[in-house]
């Protein structure tokens, strides 16, 4: 039933809202069948991407293309799209009957495969019971499956998603992610989300697509984009709670050194950053027992424990250290800390950041050398 | 509180004059300080409106108003809709200059209306008498304003399923404007009925006068027939004082409206 999927290539695409740039030159392929994330945060020019896709918008400069060809000249309901918007945008005046079907109507479908389409749809997301219901007598998650049902009742190449879950309590919101990654593996179409919700680009992207200022920053699988940001926008992005930083600076011996720690041999950088994961922290009561780990190595800097935040599952320490940083630390559920404690913290070196002053990731911070300044 | 009751006597008694005076007879509308009838002449009411063919009138009265009704809808909602969403050179422009239509009085451009309907051959007609009026410029703005306040992603939503601007217009917009829409037919039935100067104009024969020009002419046949000329008033006026009681939220809304005005 479903169509072959389509794969959507962006080659330079530009566009321009009076002196603002919101998309600047994004070069981007959607592999066909793949579920692709753009997240970033909000004016990064995702939606407008989104909608140059759509043919909503005309681009200024560049090509979009759908699968085999280029879209320059295609009305949006020529392209094989299929769109569902961040308000629903479903029509007020219809019911949801009418709303799922008014796309085929307005290709000219007959009754009868208007009908069959429309049940078919509306039983697969459990809608068969609202098809006489008008969008106001509708619930946030259901008017949100009428949205999606409106895009699936078009059997399209291509989903495009803007930020359909937005709107939705965080309960619903969930659960429609689960439901839209099911589709996904059901359907097996090339599907474009649109999000500025980190967490729900890693957990529904097979790739993702971090944006800033109009830029596409990195593009990726979430393992990637969450373990080897390509620039310090990317790390502080994507993580919640975002990476800790630590600013360095080379010292007279041409070392990068900051806080407690001076790093070993010369460095080409005046000035660099240091980003650790807060998981890759690890905290301990006291400031000179050696915290658990697996290597036993003295810890790396002490820090006071400035408020504790427990999630039930894993606790977030908020220390006042390295330096002039405070930095979180992330850890599990039983260890014993308050407020006001000194605890003595390790680093996991080997998933360390280092970043140029240019925010580009240089690779991983080697193992500090040297006694840290008392 | 008081002062409303105030101006809603000083609204009304124009309204309540009127209505004693149809009911009373041609001397005693004279009577120093006669403000109430002292025996009502109900008769007053079937004599007045058998004196002319009011029956005619009213039928004319209603195809005028009834055309220049569906003319404007037609007009404005089209109109309006092409200036709040279609893209097209110099839209704003046109838009300005249809708004500056507003700022010229009526009654200027009326010699050059006749002129035109006369030359055109169309005086004493129907399509002389509703010709002019089948577009209104407050009736596009009004729509346009309408349009371009319904969300710009419910036409995003029906372009990416396929429809075109008409298709929109048809399916989306305009059953979307039935608010704006009721509140231009009310204003626009008012606005044609109530219609004097234009109708007398355009009209001569008997068989074309609209219901506003037969109650004028009681002056001239009849030398002033003031109960006669209040009993026809009273019966025009009904059809208006009707409509407002069934759709007095789109009035409210029309005035808001002609605030912008």
């Amino acid at each position: 039933m479903t169509r072959e999927p389509r794969a959507v290539t962006l080659r330079a695409v530009r566009k321009c809202f009076g002196d603002v740039t919101a998309v600047a030159d994004v070069t981007l392929e959607i592999h066909a069948g793949e579920l692709m994330v753009l997240v970033g945060p909000s004016g990064c020019g995702k939606s407008t991407l989104l909608r140059l896709i759509a043919g909503l918008e005309e681009p200024d400069g560049g090509e979009v293309w759908i699968g085999d060809h280029p879209v320059a000249d295609v009305e949006p309901r020529d392209r094989d799209v299929a769109m569902v918007f961040q308000s629903y945008a479903l029509y007020p005046h219809m019911t949801v009957a009418r709303n799922l079907g008014f796309g085929l109507s307005v290709r000219g479908a007959g009754r009868t495969e208007i009908e069959a389409r429309v049940g078919e749809v509306a039983a697969s997301l459990r809608l068969g019971e609202l098809l006489g219901r008008r969008p106001g007598q509708l619930s946030g998650g259901q008017q949100q499956r009428v949205a999606l049902g409106r895009a699936m009742v078009r059997d399209p190449g291509v989903f495009l998603f803007d930020e359909p879950l937005s709107n939705l309590d965080a309960a619903l919101r969930l659960q429609t992610r689960d439901e839209i990654a099911a589709l996904h593996r059901r359907l097996g179409t090339t599907m474009i989300f649109v999000t500025h919700d980190q967490v729900e680009a890693l957990s529904l992207g097979q790739r993702v697509a971090v944006m800033d200022r109009g830029r596409v920053q990195q593009v990726g699988t979430p393992h990637e984009v969450y373990r080897r940001p390509a620039n310090l926008f990317v790390a502080g992005f994507v993580g919640s709670p975002p990476i800790n930083r630590l600013a360095l600076t080379r010292d007279r011996r041409g070392r990068l050194a900051g806080g407690p720690f001076t790093f070993p041999g010369p460095s080409t950088h005046r000035e660099a950053t240091l980003g650790v994961r807060p998981e890759d922290l690890t905290a301990a009561p006291g400031s000179s027992a050696a915290p658990p780990g697996p290597v036993g190595a003295p810890p790396e800097f002490t820090a006071a424990v400035l408020r504790v935040e427990s999630l039930g599952s894993e606790q977030r320490v908020h220390l006042d250290g390295p330096g002039e940083a405070g930095w979180v630390a992330r850890a599990g559920p039983t260890l014993r800390v308050a407020a006001g404690m000194k605890v003595s913290v390790r680093v996991a070196w080997e998933r360390t950041h280092l970043f140029a002053p240019d925010g580009r990731r240089l690779g991983r911070a080697p193992r500090p050398g040297g006694a840290p300044p008392s | 509180m008081s002062l409303l009751v105030v101006a809603c006597l000083v609204m009304a008694a124009p309204f309540g004059w009127m209505a004693a005076t149809s009911l009373m007879g041609q001397l005693e509308v004279f009577g120093p300080g006669q403000l109430l009838p002292e025996s009502p002449l109900w008769s007053n009411y079937p004599e007045a409106l058998t004196a002319q063919p009011f029956a005619r009138f009213f039928l004319n009265s209603l195809i005028f108003a009834a055309v220049v009704v569906a003319g404007q809808v037609a007009t404005a909602t089209t109109a309006g809709y092409a200036f709040a969403r279609c893209d097209f050179p110099g839209r704003d422009n046109l838009f300005l200059l249809f708004l500056a239509t507003m700022m010229v009085p009526a009654v200027i451009v009326l010699i050059p209306r006749f002129l035109m309907i006369e030359a055109l051959g169309w005086i004493d007609t129907y399509q002389g008498l509703v010709s002019t009026e089948l577009v209104s410029v407050w009736g596009i703005f009004l729509m346009r304003q309408y349009f371009r306040t319904l969300p710009r992603e419910l036409e995003d939503a029906a372009r990416v399923d396929g429809a075109g601007h008409w298709r929109i217009f048809r399916s989306v917009a305009l059953p979307l404007a039935k608010p704006a829409v009721a509140t231009l037919t009310l204003f626009a039935f008012i606005d044609a009925w109530k219609n004097f100067l234009w109708p007398l104009l355009v009209t001569r024969s008997m068989e074309m006068r609209v219901v506003e020009v037969g109650i004028a002419a009681f002056h001239s046949t009849y030398q002033i027939n003031w109960p006669f000329q209040m009993a026809a008033g009273v019966v025009a006026t009904l059809p208006i004082a009707l409509l407002f009681l069934l759709t007095q939220r789109y009035f409210v809304r029309g005035i808001q409206l002609e605030g912008i005005r």
